[in-house]
């Protein structure tokens, strides 16, 4: 019994495989294009299943390999079965695509077992046991959108957001170029720069502290995205409007962040400091810039998702016709919803990456920070 | 030794701030100068200086509208027309907070629920949360243009696109701040509830969940000021009819720039409330829960 309730992902889907051959063929009749390998995939599925009750005694690596084939091979062969029929998938379709799902929901279960001592196979599972997770979010939603034949309008299968990607990777890459590095490249280094030098004057004088940082945690609540239209008609429709826009809202998490972590060195290392007689500029170069490190990365990933969301923003205020923001806007206004995700994905790339160099140069710095030594 | 408030607090902020209003009027001036000195010459008026000032800071569209301006134009718009005209700010702070509470609600609820699964299933902590946190470097903004336009397509407008943006963006910092808070009971502490033959039922409702209270609502107040955002851009494409936002739009479109800034004061003035009221919130609780001032 207890073996029953460890499996029951796939003890679902092997109920699940045998609910789908009373529903087969998986298309319905007036599809274009039957298909007839329905048989097939519940069989792979069942066996999967049973496989995982007879090694029940091996380890979950071997499991977990059973499990990623069982999953992936009949789901692949399930979404090639769509083209020609879509919207006019059977209930068997969609049986044996949530009997595979549940299979890779398994697999991850038992990768996530997986106890390892060497750091390269556990970067790898670090890696894997997401990137299953997220394919299977783009399976589902492709299985969903063709298998019912959604609206393109409404939502558009991955497959031909990723076709629209290929195809116009030129105008995309112009828009990277307006969007990113000039708006939000410039922006956050000048808003950064500013956010800093302010903290170190603030941190300089007591009372431009105690005056600043107030204003500054209530401005970090406000919605800045707001002076969007009044910076477009001051530095007009180029990317200076939106570097404008950039710079104000990275400049306040950096200055309360800088504050805060200059304040984060221990007294006794400042009076071991003093008892070197180091001046204040010595102290904030050995000790006190030092140790805020880690505050000021934190604001410069903070910043990093702020930037990009500032300058898209405004660019829904006015923009020459080559930019990210003038992109979503236009193509949604003329229905090309490919095209909208398209930029949408080059977005949330650009920003991870974004993210993903801030977070390395964090972890080349501040190396001897607890948080990244641990292992 | 306590802390003087008069002397180490509010002198320094009513400081800054009288600088920022000096530096504000000192702007106003030197930005509509060109223009005023434009209109004067093409109407042949000399005037003296104080006059020419004066003109510069009552502009009816101004570059840069000098405080007394928004002010006047904000006090008007909220108290002195009637809350179901379109032209009262009250009117359209209502439609936006509307539509912020209700996103927030709704991602507050579905954060938690997240994270509890997190906490609890292993699975799904090692797959779902890096993409919880990668979606967090990603700009979410971008999409609401797209879900208005495209609800809109097929007749879902009004509050609930706006809401649903809202909730995008305020279901992550509490899914992270929740798995946070959840998992701050430490092992003695875990130990314990071991010792007393806790179940899990019992160790989440008698111990996680207190332990996690704080967090929750630090990260609640990330979350609603994230959710007004997403409820003022969820308003800017939606062709302008109502909220915030909108108001915002309207005043890029015809230049109507003191209604901008006014529309910016009304907007600040909800965050600083949302998030008070918020605050307010976590002491009652704090205290309820037994509670004492640090």
């Amino acid at each position: 019994m207890k073996r029953l309730v460890r499996h029951w992902q796939s003890l679902l889907a092997g109920i699940l495989a045998v609910a789908a051959l009373t529903r087969l063929p998986l298309t319905l009749p007036e599809a274009a294009n039957p298909v007839g390998n329905g048989m097939t995939i519940a069989a792979i599925l069942v066996v999967v299943v049973v496989l995982m009750q007879a090694i029940e005694e091996s380890g979950p690596a071997l499991r977990a390999v059973v499990l990623f084939l069982g999953a992936h091979i009949p789901a692949a062969m399930l979404l090639s079965g769509v083209a020609g029929n879509e919207g006019y998938m059977s209930a068997g379709f969609f049986l044996l695509i949530a009997a595979s799902w549940l299979l890779a929901w398994a697999s991850v279960s038992e990768l996530s077992q997986i106890e390892t001592r060497s750091t390269g196979l556990g970067w790898l599972l670090k890696l894997l046991i997401p990137a299953i997770f997220g394919a299977w979010l783009l399976i589902i939603w492709e299985a969903i959108t063709r298998g019912f034949g959604i609206p393109f309008i409404l939502l558009p299968p991955p497959s031909s957001i990723g076709t629209r990607i290929a195809g116009s990777v030129a105008i995309l890459w112009a828009d990277v170029q307006q969007t990113i590095f000039k708006a939000v490249l410039i922006g956050y280094i000048v808003g950064c720069a500013s956010g800093f030098v302010v903290a170190i004057l603030a941190d300089r004088f007591a009372f431009l502290r105690r005056g600043l940082i107030p204003i500054g945690n209530m401005v970090s609540a406000l919605p800045i995205i707001g002076v969007a239209p009044i910076m477009v008609m001051w530095f007009g429709f180029d990317w200076h409007s939106k570097a404008a826009v950039v710079i104000i809202m990275t400049f306040f998490p950096m200055l309360v962040n800088t504050v805060a972590g200059l304040a984060a060195s221990g007294a006794m290392e400042r009076d071991l400091m003093r008892s070197y007689a180091s001046d204040y500029w010595q102290t904030l170069m050995k000790l006190r810039l030092p140790a805020a490190m880690p505050f000021i990365f934190n604001a410069l990933k903070i910043n990093s998702t702020l930037a990009l969301i500032g300058a898209i923003v405004a660019e829904f205020f006015g923009t020459p016709i080559v930019g990210m923001g003038f992109r979503i806007s236009t193509e949604i206004g003329r229905m090309n919803v490919d095209m909208v995700w398209a930029e949408i994905a080059v977005a949330a790339l650009a920003g991870s990456v974004f993210y993903g160099v801030v977070a390395l140069l964090e972890r080349a710095t501040t190396f001897w920070h607890p948080s990244n030594r641990g292992g | 030794m306590k802390p003087d408030t008069l002397r180490d607090r509010i002198i320094p902020v009513l400081t800054i701030l009288l600088v920022i209003v000096t530096i504000w009027y000192v702007g106003a001036y030197f930005m509509n100068a060109p223009f005023q000195r434009d209109l004067d010459r093409r109407g042949n008026v000399t005037s003296t200086t104080m006059e020419f000032i004066g003109k510069t800071m009552s502009q009816p569209k101004p570059i840069l509208p000098a405080p007394h301006q928004v002010v006047s134009n904000f006090v008007e718009n909220t108290f002195m027309r009637s809350v179901t005209s379109n032209r009262s700010l009250v009117y359209h702070a209502w439609v936006t907070l509307s539509s912020t509470v209700a996103g927030f609600t709704f991602g507050t609820l579905l954060g938690i629920l997240i994270a509890v699964g997190i906490v609890h299933v292993k699975a799904l902590d090692r797959s779902l949360m890096p993409w919880i946190i990668a979606s967090q470097t990603i700009p979410i903004l971008a999409i609401a243009p797209m879900v208005i336009v495209v609800l809109g397509a097929i007749n879902i407008t009004g509050l609930i696109p706006k809401a649903i943006i809202s909730t995008y963006l305020s279901f992550f910092p509490v899914a992270v701040g929740m798995v946070k808070g959840l998992r701050s009971p430490e092992l003695i502490q875990l130990d314990l509830m071991r010792t007393y033959h806790a179940s899990a039922a019992q160790t989440f409702w008698k111990l996680r969940v207190p332990a996690s209270i704080p967090f929750l609502f630090t990260s609640m107040k990330v979350a609603i000021a994230a959710s007004l955002v997403g409820a003022i851009v969820g308003e800017l494409p939606t062709g302008a009819v109502a909220g915030i936002g909108s108001k915002l739009l309207a005043g890029a479109y015809y230049s109507q720039t003191i209604d901008i800034w006014s529309a910016l004061i009304a907007g600040s003035v909800l965050a600083a409330l949302l998030v008070t009221i918020v605050g307010i919130i976590a002491k009652i609780v704090d205290r309820a829960m037994g509670g004492r001032p640090a």
